[in-house]
């Protein structure tokens, strides 16, 4: 009974190809320019618009993270340059303060040393000049001793 | 008993007689019946597109998506976006017909002769399709390659020409009956279960179809964009 059905028939029959080949053919034709102006350009569209907003996005964002990261470099150099010449302002004035001292110890030596010196030397001075009026009032004292004695003989 | 299997009809048509031609009316009036429900389906997805996707513009997207994966991994990076409607077609199309043959009771309507069905099981439809594919193939072919398209049909060795060129034939040939085969057989099992055993049974069978119908998509559209791809690769 089945096999009468398939193949049996004059009309009909699983393998009757007819014009329905042909038509479905254009048919098929016909949907694919059809979905392509309904569905796939404007998903497309819409998809790929997306997809480049999104990557450009992304782009963007990986430049301004390298821009961030190169000012964030740039600041540390800055910073670690301030830093340097701050130490080296800082041992600067460390060190001219201490020549100042320094300087300032030596000047008020030589002061106190040529004060003293010139304490010294007057002190001998005077020294000398009271001995040698002690040793003339000795000598007048002595001579006057000695008149006395001569002329009470 | 076996008189009873008449009822399943195979073979039968709804003849429609236009001059001399002779049409199956059947199934055109299916195939319009489930491209018009695509196409309403795709007009309301794409009425109003936003650049946040929601509802049927994301199933739409989905869907888009899947077709272009498909298309790229077969036929290249270069030129799968000339051959992406028609790969996307063939498998909305094959899809729909499959799909549509399989869930909706179509027995329901009856007809002066022959009943509904997927259009898919029908050969006339899918020798169109499978002669459209070759016709495609030697198209993209011929215009990505010019005559050089014939250096395939002696890669890598001229042994391989008869080869080559048995191809031709028996990829056309294989395309339009592996669908045919697959989803008349599909229809005839579960109409014969449904016959013999109307309650149950046939549920699991038909979830098989369905599982087949959406595979004899993939593979159609896959095996086209395979062909496509075959014929648009330069070989070094």
């Amino acid at each position: 009974m089945l096999a009468f059905n398939f193949f049996g028939a004059t009309e009909g029959g699983l393998f009757d190809i007819n014009a329905t080949l042909p038509l479905m053919a254009i048919q098929v034709v016909a949907l694919t320019y059809i979905l392509n102006s309904l569905f796939f350009k404007p998903v497309g569209n819409v998809v790929e618009k997306r997809e480049k907003f999104v990557s450009n996005n992304i782009i963007e964002a990986k430049n301004k993270l390298s821009e961030v990261k190169k000012l964030e470099a740039d600041l540390l150099t800055q910073l670690q340059s301030a830093r340097t010449e701050a130490q080296r302002i800082v041992s600067e004035a460390e060190n001219e303060s201490d020549k100042l001292y320094k300087e300032a110890l030596e000047l008020a030596n030589n002061e106190a040393n040529a004060s003293k010196e010139k304490a010294r030397l007057e002190i001998e001075s005077q020294t000398s000049a009271a001995r040698d009026q002690l040793s003339k009032q000795a000598d007048d004292l002595s001579e006057l001793i000695v008149n006395r004695l001569i002329l009470e003989k | 008993m076996l008189t009873n299997f008449a009822a399943l009809e195979v073979g039968q048509h709804l003849y429609w007689q236009i001059g001399n031609i002779r049409l199956h009316g059947q199934v055109f009036l299916t195939s319009w019946i489930l491209l018009g429900a695509l196409l309403v389906f795709i007009s309301l997805g794409t009425k109003k597109m936003e650049n946040d996707p929601k509802g049927l513009q994301n199933l739409l997207e989905f869907l888009w998506d899947y077709i272009r994966d498909l298309a790229r991994t077969q036929i290249g990076e270069k030129v799968y976006r000339d051959w992406m409607p028609f790969i996307g077609t063939l498998f909305l199309f094959v899809f729909i017909s499959n799909w549509g043959g399989a869930l909706i009771p179509w027995r329901l309507i009856k007809l002066p002769s022959g009943e509904l069905g997927a259009p898919t099981a029908d050969i006339n439809t899918t020798i169109a399709l499978a002669l459209l594919v070759s016709l495609s193939y030697f198209y993209a072919g011929l215009s990505n390659k010019g005559w050089r398209y014939f250096e395939y049909y002696v890669h890598p060795t001229p042994i391989m020409l008869p080869f080559k060129i048995l191809e031709d034939f028996t990829k056309p040939l294989s395309l339009s009956f592996r669908l045919f085969g697959n989803i008349l057989a599909d229809e005839l099992v579960v109409g014969v279960l449904v016959f013999l055993v109307p309650l149950i049974l046939p549920i699991p069978v038909m979830f098989l179809g369905l599982f087949t119908s959406a595979i004899q998509a993939l593979i159609f559209a896959t095996l086209a964009a395979y062909y496509i791809g075959e014929a648009v690769e330069e070989h070094h």
